[in-house]
């Protein structure tokens, strides 16, 4: 696997020396000369000095050999800029971009480009870890249109002992599967929740909150 | 008299040719805004711009919006980066739906690209360049 990285230098470093292990070929690009000289020393990658959005230094870099091409510089508009060109004249297969402002994360997905916001991901973990101990977010699927969430029914929780039927969930919200001990459990409004079950919910942003409340709260 | 409503026009960058275009189009009578992310830039602005100004950074698509990009006719983006003019050329086309964007590119490879996505594109080193290759070469025939 051949992966492009344009970025600056200190998490250009992390992410170059992460895939070296895995055993995957790298060139880095970055406009600081000093970076450079610091990254080929740091690194068995082959470092370019240059404008990554710049059509000649891809084309140096033989940019249509490349399986991926990641733009993780602190510029928006240049990973798009670079991931467009990847794409569009060189067609690397995968091309990702880091984008600062999450607002971007979704523009730049009807502009064709797929973009993840650190930002964003650091939000939702944050989120999700300071509300509840028992619950852990699976996944946000859809650009965080739908959340798939696990969440541990704690002996305090008022749900226990009643059935799905009789909780009544908010509206568009859904407990997908229990597992109780080793048994995987497909509810029905009819099955009543017990202590310890795990259970799978799926959420819209919209009730999230209101759905995990409601599951964990002692008092409901 | 001023004839019918004229266009609303989006400048993104507020140095020599933006703050030019935006006094230009507001002395005939268009509604302009301009965007620039240092207020000191809107410093070139003159007595006859009667425009907004906003101060932001034209890749977040909050201050687009606040710039009321959605309604505006005609987006021009004038600032010394080409990766970004091209950015809100096509946020501005793709996202916010407007009828005419154009935005100035330095680099003449990057131009050709981008001009082979449909994006209106303005390249000043080519026009300079050309005006020169003009000058020298109708030079040459005189001297001959």
């Amino acid at each position: 696997m051949r992966i492009i990285i344009v970025g600056n230098s200190k998490e250009v470093y992390h992410l170059s020396r992460l895939f070296i292990s895995k055993g995957y070929s790298i060139t880095i690009i970055n406009r600081k000369k000093e970076e450079c000289v610091w990254l080929s020393r740091h690194l068995k990658a082959l470092v370019i000095l240059g404008d990554g959005s710049d059509p000649q230094i891809l084309e140096e870099v033989e940019a249509s050999k490349a399986d991926a091409i990641l733009a993780i510089t602190s510029n928006d508009q240049d990973n798009l800029a670079i991931c467009q060109l990847g794409s569009l004249r060189f067609n690397v297969p995968r091309t990702l971009a880091l984008v600062n402002d999450p607002d971007n994360e979704s523009i730049f997905k009807k502009l064709g480009i797929t973009a993840i916001s650190t930002t964003r991901i650091l939000s939702s973990l944050i989120e999700q870890s300071t509300d509840f101990e028992e619950i852990t977010n699976l996944t946000p699927v859809g650009e965080g249109k739908i959340n798939v969430t696990e969440i541990t029914l704690s002996k305090t929780s008022s749900v226990i002992g009643r059935s799905l039927q009789e909780i009544n969930l908010p509206e568009s919200s859904l407990i997908a599967s229990i597992l109780r001990g080793d048994k995987v459990i497909i509810p029905r409004g009819g099955t009543v929740l017990e202590k310890g079950d795990r259970l799978v919910v799926i959420t819209l942003p919209d009730n999230h909150g209101l759905v995990l409340k409601k599951l964990s709260d002692s008092s409901v | 008299m001023l004839k019918a409503k004229k266009s609303y026009v989006v400048i993104v960058g507020c140095g020599r040719l933006g703050s030019f275009l935006a006094n230009s189009l507001s002395r005939e009578g268009y509604s302009v805004v301009v965007i620039d992310k240092s207020e000191e830039a809107f410093e070139a602005l003159t007595a006859e711009y009667s425009g907004f100004r906003i101060e932001g950074n034209a890749t977040e698509a909050a201050v687009l919006r606040q710039a009321k990009i959605d309604k505006a006719d005609i987006v021009i983006a004038t600032t010394h980066d080409d990766n970004l003019n091209l950015m809100v050329a096509q946020v501005a086309m793709e996202i916010f739906n407007v009828k005419k964007v154009i935005a100035r590119v330095f680099d003449p490879k990057r131009e050709r690209i981008y001009k082979e996505i449909g994006i209106d594109t303005v390249c000043p080193t080519i026009i300079s360049g050309n005006a020169f290759l003009r000058t020298i070469l109708n030079q040459e025939t005189l001297s001959e």
